[in-house]
């Protein structure tokens, strides 16, 4: 391979993912103008994972419930993450959600509208007011949408279906990314001043998993790779709606906007059992909460005949439940056989989410590395040990644009040319083709497969010392067995080939949330440890942070940030910040009717 | 229920190719996607297959199922009980491998689109009723089904001339906000070619969002072009105020 004639673009700003944060990001680098901006796709445009968020955006614009405030949705977002989440993070966060939602209008994103003509907002798992700005139950396409057509109609070059496998350096500093042209094969380096990892999550690693084939935590595993800290690993999050029944769509995601519009879910012995698990917020409770619970309901044997809850919105009516939920009433329809209009349905804890990630700066979304900025799900540090239903769509928004100015900044100011080593290419270039010397290697899916019956026996919904030790000892063979896998057939658009970097990439990433689990040594959020069934002071003091090294995986202790007294006294309320002087107005009256 | 499906999928590039057969056992509710991924996973891990989110949501598994333009993640396998289902890539698009089309042109078109242009600033108030019917243009999920069955561009290869009803939709999204102040109707005249649409309704057909393509979007940008253009007394008046088009670097409605 001459590197000399390899197909090589220099930006100044390359972003790593284009979905909602990465299109969010590359659309702030760009608005200053003057510096050259890329977004890197591993799919063709518009179809990220993003598009997969139904429920909505949370912001506390306060159209529906004007009590609203940023303090309170810090104060929901703190307390659904248990407090290991980075304040600031929150704070910010919760301050600048607003402001993002309403630029989507600007843009063309068109929301439900409340009877004044505002946007409309919906009650949600967790959040104390109705917040979730929406679009019937498709939310993330639009959001998606609005931001595909801003970013083609701006100076951006975009890079679609190229499949990155290593991110670059030049010493200590992010230099570029290398990959390849899905479709042919054919290698590409791009050179840049500052990157934006904006890759997603890995919740393909489970077996159940309302996940696209997409996430498979490229952007994570590359990261850590050259150095990036990776946090709170331990932290998945199991969506407590999944499809159940038939098993071909297994896991796919039901709407937790069922439960916002006034869904009630009962064990088979009819009873409404959220009322015994959190009397307060019933089916509104956090995922967590409604995850585990329903966990328990079949565990003790009043589980549906497929192994769930059932789930029943068909009191509020075919035209409402068509209305307000067109996407679920279609897809329960011609994919599960049943009329949701008209009975209730199954449903099972699904693999949605990883509250883990890369570390990253509250206000800047820097990395440890320099150069490197991280944003949406990939990255860690707003959602603690549980994540808000409608706080992903948001999160991407805020941090996508900081990310996108932060890069900016970086990239304006970085003085000389960037250099990488041919040795570094060369090195990839050998690796990236060696899976065709072995065409009778390890089949990747094979051992895909065994991964994901792995970590859904040893890592999932439920967790304890000896499970995680024999799937992490599970996980080091498959590891072992991977450096074997084989690839068949030529370099144009050739799945198996492809899949050997993905599966790679998670089994770095199953590795750290099983020792991140074990170093877990109590129950918080959406880790739950049979044998630990706590959540303890003590461990509520510390982030847990994996460092690679030649010799393996380090986990270091690093403290929570402490938080300044006033948001400490916003926390410290027995009750939401809006809600303590009323009395306690029931969510689910009314709510987006 | 017979305990397994005989599948025959086009495997081949622009060089040619053939119909390969696969046996998938049967597993209840599965769909086209699923028996494609067992292939994919059993026998052929090279068989080139584009899908993200098995959902209906992302519109990537667009294929030709016994010679209906369909998503793969929509069909279910149960409906072809007792039949050999034959998948085959869309014909429209030029092939890159098995199952894969080079999509890009559609990505060329939509650049070519003027955005969303408000003239006032965000929060709109807008009542439900006003964004009803823009609502369902914004359930596209760029599968480009129609652009596949649309014979404009299927058999008559007019991509030159007509953007293709996704694009007709697109247009119809920004030009019907209530908010917005481009105008497209030159373009939709000209270089987006609407006139070559000549209402069959095949794209209806198969949208799999059952979007009303041509009723509601199609139609109703004919109806404002025939107005603009071809109305009698409009087109006298406009002589006389000879007003250009192109003189605004953003066009906005009059």
């Amino acid at each position: 391979m001459n590197i000399e004639t390899m197909e090589t673009h220099s930006f100044d700003v390359l972003v790593l993912g284009s979905g909602g944060a990465g299109l969010r990001a590359a659309v702030e680098a760009a608005a200053g103008g003057g510096l050259s901006v890329a977004v890197i796709g591993k799919s063709l445009l518009g179809k990220a994972h993003t598009v997969m968020a139904e429920g909505g955006a949370a912001a506390s614009i306060g159209n529906v419930d004007s009590r609203d405030s940023w303090q309170t949705h810090f104060y929901d977002t703190m307390k659904s993450g248990h407090y290991i989440n980075n304040f600031r993070t929150v704070e910010v966060f919760a301050k600048e959600a607003p402001a993002r939602v309403l630029e989507l209008e600007q843009w063309g994103a068109v929301f439900d509208r409340t009877p004044e003509g505002l946007i409309m907002q919906r009650a949600f798992g967790g959040h104390s007011f109705r917040r979730l700005a929406h679009i019937g139950d498709r939310t993330g396409m639009e959001l998606l949408r609005t931001l595909q057509y801003k970013a083609i109609s701006m100076d951006i070059s975009i890079f679609q279906e190229v499949t990155i496998t290593r991110l670059l350096m030049d010493k200590d500093r992010i230099a570029g990314a290398f990959g390849y042209y899905r479709a042919d094969g054919h290698f590409v380096v791009f050179k840049a001043k500052a990157v934006v990892l904006a890759t997603g999550g890995w919740g393909k690693v489970y077996k159940v998993t309302s996940n696209s084939w997409e996430s498979t935590g490229d952007g994570a595993a590359m990261a850590y790779r050259i150095g990036a800290e990776l946090q709170d690993m331990e932290m998945v999050q199991f969506h407590p709606t999944g499809m159940v029944w038939p098993p071909g769509v297994a896991g796919l995601l039901v709407t937790e906007g069922v439960r916002g519009e006034g869904g009630i879910l009962y064990n088979s012995e009819k009873e409404r059992f959220m009322l015994r698990y959190d009397p307060e917020r019933q089916e509104l409770s956090t995922r967590d909460v409604v995850a585990r619970s329903i966990f328990k309901e079949v565990q003790a044997g009043r589980g549906t005949p497929h192994g769930g809850a059932w789930l029943d919105i068909s009191h509020k009516g075919a035209d409402f439940i068509k209305r307000k939920l067109p996407g679920m009433y279609e897809q329960l329809l011609t994919l599960g056989d049943v009329d949701i209009t008209k009975s209730p349905f199954e449903v099972a804890p699904t693999c949605h989410y990883t509250m883990g990630g890369v570390k990253a700066h509250a206000e800047t979304c820097a990395t440890n590395i320099p150069g490197l900025f991280a944003a949406g799900e990939v990255a860690c540090g707003l959602h603690g040990a549980n994540r808000l239903g409608g706080n992903s769509l948001a999160d991407i928004l805020v941090f996508g644009r900081r990310a996108g100015i932060a890069a900016r900044d970086f990239a304006g100011s970085r003085k000389g040319d960037v250099n990488i080593p041919e040795s570094q290419i060369e090195e990839e270039v050998t690796r990236v083709l060696e899976p065709f010397n072995r065409p009778n290697g390890e089949n990747p899916y094979t051992i895909h497969e065994e991964l994901q019956a792995v970590m859904s026996t040893h890592a999932g919904i439920v967790r304890d010392q000896q499970t995680l030790e024999e799937g992490l000892e599970k996980v080091l063979k498959l590891q072992e067995r991977a450096k074997n896998m084989g690839a068949q057939g030529g370099r144009t658009y050739n799945p198996g080939w492809h899949a050997v970097f993905d599966v790679e990439n998670m089994l770095t990433l199953s590795e750290l949330i099983i020792r991140g689990a074990l170093e877990r040594k109590e129950s918080r959020g959406a880790h739950w440890r049979t044998d630990y069934p706590d959540e303890l002071e003590e461990m509520g003091k510390w982030n847990f942070v994996h460092e690679y090294s030649p010799d393996g995986d380090r986990i270091k202790r690093v403290p929570v940030p402490t938080m300044p007294l006033a948001l400490q006294e916003i926390c410290a309320k027995p009750l939401a910040p809006g809600r303590e002087a009323s009395d306690n107005p029931n969510q689910r009256k009314g709510a987006s009717s | 229920m017979s305990d397994q499906f005989v599948l025959r999928i086009f495997r081949g590039d622009q060089n040619g190719g053939e119909e390969r057969e696969y046996y998938v056992p049967a597993i209840p509710g599965m769909v086209v996607l699923d028996a494609v991924h067992y292939v994919q996973a059993h026998d052929a891990p090279d068989l080139a297959v584009r899908w993200n989110c098995k959902a209906a949501h992302c519109g990537s598994c667009s294929a030709e199922i016994n010679g209906m333009p369909k998503l793969m993640c929509k069909t279910r396998l149960d409906d072809y009980q007792g039949q050999v289902v034959h998948i085959q890539p869309m014909r429209t698009f030029p092939i890159i491998k098995d199952l894969v089309t080079d999509v890009s042109w559609n990505y060329e078109v939509a650049k070519k689109i003027p955005t969303f242009h408000p003239e006032t600033a965000a929060p709109f108030r807008m009542q439900q009723w006003d964004v009803d019917r823009i609502q369902e243009f914004h359930h596209c999920i760029e599968c480009f089904l129609c652009q596949d069955v649309c014979h404009v561009l299927r058999d008559h290869h007019a991509q030159d001339e007509y953007f293709g009803p996704r694009f007709m939709v697109k247009m119809a999204e920004f030009e019907m906000h209530p908010a917005d102040r481009a105008d497209r109707i030159p373009q939709l005249k000209n270089e987006a070619g609407i006139g070559m649409c000549n209402v069959t309704k095949c794209c209806t057909e198969v949208c799999p969002q059952h979007i009303h393509i041509t009723d509601n979007a199609i139609i109703p940008l004919k109806e404002r072009v025939a107005d603009r253009y071809y109305d009698p007394i409009r087109s006298f008046f406009r002589r006389l105020g000879k007003k250009d088009e192109s003189s605004q670097s953003v066009p906005t409605k009059g």
